[in-house]
This record gives structure tokens, C-alpha cells and sequence, in this order.
């Protein structure tokens, strides 16, 4: 019993930490909270869902759609919102505000094109084979999840250490303005950054509706709510913190669904967020940037 | 004159006793960032008076007044209480870590069902708010803030606002103030919801999550934090878009975000910038 818990924290971690990913990516490098990736969340699921219902496309092909889809808006975000406020260098808060209102935006206008009501991948299409080993039941879309996850960390935890790619951004994560000193195409790398982020929320979104087998216009609120403290938990800005953050939401949650019941699941996470930064106000894997006197 | 005036107030009467509550909302708000804290809390403590004063008149037949004083005490006593260990945070982790407290009190309030009603909420709150409490409530408030800012606290709150650090070493006690502008923005924020819910009759637990604190926030930075009129000027705005958005229909919130960010990227103070407006009009005079 204990095991199949520790199965189901681990795949419900994992998708906590896939959609906490872009958000933390976002926050480490341009510095922004951006409210709008549960929206460019959304957004994904819809495109893959519309490519597969109306395209008749494989489901593999539309998690394809949905990065391409979703890095052109994270893109477009970057280039129509983040961009101007990045130029006239508006304190920090006027970009979250912004980012706000593009999630009211993109939510709404997802509403009115496809209705608020709750959609579904064709079930032909959703890969149910459970798989059983030590007595453990395990969905293939639960291990899809969960290996991604881990190799797409992997790969942004790889580019970030060890390619010229990752020293420029986190070059430009220290200081923008010392690192166009250098010779860094600070604002290509922005660019790149908002699109990749976005493209790895589009995907996550994806994954996670066919996990939930629900697509609806406010999907990505919820999500939101729990990368915040996710990315909390983790350490603002630090990609190891997203998934170990996933992950320990993840078991608090299912823990707290099987001891101590179902309504007080929100609690756990956000009041064990409260504890946490009381603690550790820079997270488990923040640095503290504080000054003092 | 008097007939149409008659007619609008009916249509529209609850609209503009909204429009006082957002600005109490937006004015608690304001409170804390001139001192310098990103608080998010506002929401949680809407919620915390909003039931205090409820539960007061339904369950003990208390007269409005105390149950609008419960409903400012109540929030104040917790924000004294959470503000020792949450007010050493700083910037977006106090935001956060806000946050997360509006989403336990929120789940609190969903789980105290004999008390609260759980999910369903408060049914049948009697509609004691008149026009004038929320009128005089918002001149109150105005007023307090007003004299506040030019007294030696709101300098002490603008210099802990420029430069906390340095506000230390000038003397002044960092702390102390910033668990004032705290509680008292609490105590303000409870305030609008104790009114608000003997406004609308009803109250239920998702009415003061997350979106209701993103609201808030989005009203005073929208509007302006530099003054008080801001606050005020954004919690028109924000109520009153919906409305004049109304012929666009399904797409009207959609709208309403586009606003949001066409205003943040043209206005970067803020919709009410004296200095802008100043600017403005001297071009026009030259």
C-alpha cells in the first residue's frame, strides 16, 4: 500500500515539476513570475487536442503542435510584453501585473472560441496498459511523464552547467547589463528563454490533461497555484529546486489525501509553502541575496 | 432629474457599493506597499472579517456595529500574529509566503463547516450595509491614510519603502512600522469584507482565494500607487470594465485583460501619475 503511495507521489510530483520547469526557467533568467504560463499551459493542451480531433494527427505529432504552438506565443509574449516593460526598465512588479493580464486574456478568449466545457482526448488514443512489478501498478503515461520529466531536467540542468549557452544565461541571471558588457546577445537569449519555457509548459500541458483526461479553459489556474509553491519550495529560479519541489509537493499531497483526507490536500501544500519559507525564507535551494545592515 | 436618478440607483446601486468595497480593498493594499511589503494577504483577511461579522449578526444577533468592529479586530489580531515570523521575508517571497496563508485560511474556512457552511458558504447574511457605511468608511479610511502619510509614520513607512537598511541606521523602528502598515491593512481589508458581506447577501470561500488577491493587487498598482487616489481610481476602473465591456459578451474578460496590459505597457505609473497628467497639460499650454 505504502509503495503504490510513494508510486503515485512520484507521478504526481513529476507533474508538478514538469509544468514548474518553464515557470522556474522564466523566473531564474528573466526575472519575471510570469502568471501567464498556466495560460500558455492551456494553450498547449487545446492545440494538441485540435490537431488530434480535427487533423486527425497521431498523438505523438501533437505534442510536436503543441511546442511549436506554444513557444510562437511564449515568443510573442516576450516580444509584444516583456520586451517594452524590459526597456524602460519597469520596476518589478509591472511585468507580473502584465502577465496577469495576458492569462485573463488567453483564458477568456479560450473560453468564447471553444466553450468553458470540460474536453477530452479521443480514448483510443490515450495509452492505458498499466504495467505491474513488486506488486505496484504503474500507467505507461504515468512512466512517460516521469522520464521525462527527469531526462528534460536533465538536459536543461546539462545546458545550463556545461555549454556557453547555459554560462550566458546564467551570466545575464546575475546581471543583464554586465553580461551585454560582455559581448552576451542579451535580448536574443530572453527571446530564447520565453520561447523555451513556454514550449516546455505547452508540452506539460499536454501530458497533464491526458493524465487527467480534462481539457478546460481555467486547467492551467489550478497548475499555477501549486508551481508558485513548487518553485517556492525549490528555491526561485533553480531547476534542480523544481523537480525536488515537485516532487516533495507531490508526496505531501498524496500523503495527506491518504492520512488525513481529501479537502485538507490545498492546506497541506500551501501551509507546508508557509512553513518552509519561514524557515528557509530562500527555499531549500535559494541563495540568500539579502543585505544587511 | 429625481426619477432618473431613482431608476440608476436601482440598476445600479449594488455596482457602486462594489465600487467603495474594491477601494477599501485597494487602499489596504496600498497601505502595505508604501511601507515597502508585497503583501498578498488581503484577500485571506477580506475573508477572515467578511465571516467574523457574518457569523457575529446570524449566529449571536449582534448589532451591525460590533459585528463591522469584530470584522476589523479579527483580521488585525491575526495579521499582529502571523506578521512576527512572516514580516522577515521579503519581496516576492513575502508575496508567496502571503499567498500561501490565504490559501490555508481559505481551506480552513472550507473545512469549518458548522461554523462557515464549508463549500456553500454563508446563505441569508441580513443586508444591513447602506450606501452612507460605505461611503462613510471610504472618507474614514481616506482621511486616516491621509493624515497617516504625513505624519511621522508615513515617513518612517516612505523611508522603509526607499531603503529598509538605511532606515535602520537612521533609527527608525523597521519592524515595529512594517507590522503596523500589516495589521492596519488588514484591519482595512476586513473592514470591506464585514460591508461587502452584509452587501451581498451571500459569502462562500472561493470569493477570497488567490484571483481575488491578484484583483486586488491589479487594482492599486493599475491605478497608481503613488497617492491615494490611485488605489480609488483603480477600484473603479477594475469594477467598472466588466459592465462597459458588456456588448462584447463571451469575449468581455478578454477585453478586460487586453486593457490590463495595454495600460501597464503605456502607463507605467500607473493610471494616476501627476506628473504625466502635469506634463500633459503643460504641452497643451505651450
Amino acid at each position: 500500500m505504502l509503495e503504490q503511495q510513494l508510486v503515485n507521489a512520484l507521478s504526481l510530483g513529476c507533474v508538478y515539476a514538469l509544468f514548474a520547469l518553464g515557470f522556474t526557467l522564466i523566473f531564474g533568467v528573466l526575472g519575471v513570475i510570469n502568471l501567464s504560463h498556466g495560460a500558455v499551459f492551456m494553450v498547449g493542451a487545446y492545440a494538441a487536442l485540435q490537431v488530434v480531433t480535427k487533423l486527425g494527427w497521431p498523438l505523438w505529432a501533437s505534442l510536436v503542435a503543441a511546442f511549436v504552438v506554444s513557444a510562437a506565443l511564449g515568443l510573442a509574449i516576450d516580444v509584444l510584453v516583456l520586451r517594452p516593460l524590459r526597456k524602460r526598465n519597469a520596476p518589478h512588479l509591472i511585468p507580473m501585473i502584465a502577465t496577469i493580464g495576458i492569462a485573463i486574456f488567453f483564458n477568456s478568449a479560450t473560453q468564447g472560441v471553444f466553450g468553458a466545457e470540460n474536453l477530452r482526448f479521443p480514448s483510443e488514443l490515450v495509452p492505458d496498459a498499466q504495467l505491474h512489478f513488486l506488486g505496484v501498478q504503474i500507467s505507461v503515461l504515468e512512466v512517460a511523464i516521469i522520464v521525462l520529466s527527469f531526462a528534460l531536467m536533465a538536459t536543461l540542468l546539462v545546458v545550463m552547467r556545461k555549454t556557453q549557452l547555459g554560462r550566458a544565461l546564467r551570466a545575464i541571471a546575475e546581471s543583464p547589463k554586465a553580461a551585454a558588457l560582455l559581448g552576451i546577445n542579451v535580448e536574443g537569449l530572453f527571446y530564447l528563454t520565453s520561447a523555451t519555457a513556454a514550449a516546455l509548459g505547452g508540452v506539460s500541458g499536454v501530458l497533464i490533461a491526458l493524465y487527467s483526461n480534462a481539457v478546460f479553459p481555467l486547467m492551467g489556474q489550478p497548475m499555477l497555484h501549486k508551481g508558485i509553491a513548487v518553485i517556492i519550495l525549490g528555491g526561485m529560479g533553480d531547476i534542480r529546486g523544481a523537480l525536488i519541489g515537485g516532487l516533495f509537493l507531490g508526496f505531501a499531497e498524496v500523503m495527506s489525501v491518504a492520512y488525513i483526507g481529501s479537502t485538507m490536500r490545498d492546506a497541506v501544500a500551501f501551509g507546508l509553502l508557509f512553513i518552509v519559507l519561514l524557515l528557509r525564507p530562500q527555499g531549500m535551494f535559494g541563495k540568500v541575496l539579502e543585505r544587511k545592515a | 432629474m429625481m426619477e432618473w436618478f431613482e431608476n440608476f440607483w436601482q440598476v445600479y446601486n449594488n455596482l457602486v457599493l462594489t465600487i467603495g468595497v474594491n477601494a477599501l480593498l485597494a487602499l489596504s493594499i496600498w497601505l502595505t506597499l508604501s511601507c515597502g511589503l508585497l503583501a498578498m494577504a488581503n484577500a485571506a483577511f477580506m475573508g477572515i472579517g467578511a465571516y467574523t461579522a457574518s457569523i457575529l449578526t446570524m449566529n449571536y444577533g449582534a448589532p451591525f456595529p460590533v459585528a463591522l468592529a469584530g470584522g476589523i479586530a479579527a483580521p488585525a489580531l491575526v495579521a499582529l500574529l502571523i506578521g512576527g515570523p512572516t514580516l522577515r521575508l521579503s519581496g516576492v517571497y513575502l508575496a508567496m509566503a502571503t499567498l500561501g496563508f490565504g490559501e490555508v485560511v481559505r481551506v480552513l474556512i472550507l473545512n469549518a463547516e458548522s461554523l462557515t457552511g464549508g463549500a456553500l458558504g454563508l446563505n441569508g447574511i441580513p443586508q444591513a450595509t447602506q450606501w452612507w457605511h460605505v461611503l462613510l468608511a471610504l472618507i474614514v479610511v481616506l482621511l486616516i491614510l491621509w493624515r497617516l502619510r504625513r505624519s511621522r509614520i508615513g515617513r518612517a513607512f516612505e523611508a522603509i519603502n526607499e531603503d529598509a537598511v538605511a532606515a535602520s541606521l537612521m533609527g527608525i523602528a523597521v519592524n515595529a512600522h512594517k507590522m503596523l502598515a500589516f495589521a492596519l491593512g488588514a484591519a482595512i481589508a476586513g473592514l470591506a469584507g464585514a460591508l461587502n458581506a452584509h452587501l451581498t447577501f451571500f459569502i462562500g470561500p472561493s470569493e477570497f482565494g488567490f484571483d481575488r488577491g491578484v484583483d486586488i493587487l491589479t487594482m492599486a498598482i493599475l491605478g497608481g500607487t503613488g497617492g491615494l487616489t490611485g488605489p480609488v481610481l483603480g477600484a473603479l476602473i477594475v469594477t467598472l470594465l466588466p459592465e462597459l465591456l458588456r456588448s462584447f459578451r463571451d469575449f468581455r474578460t478578454m477585453m478586460n485583460g487586453a486593457i490590463l496590459v495595454i495600460i501597464v505597457l503605456f502607463l507605467p505609473k500607473g493610471l494616476w501619475d501627476p506628473k504625466r497628467i502635469r506634463q500633459w497639460f503643460g504641452r497643451k499650454a505651450a
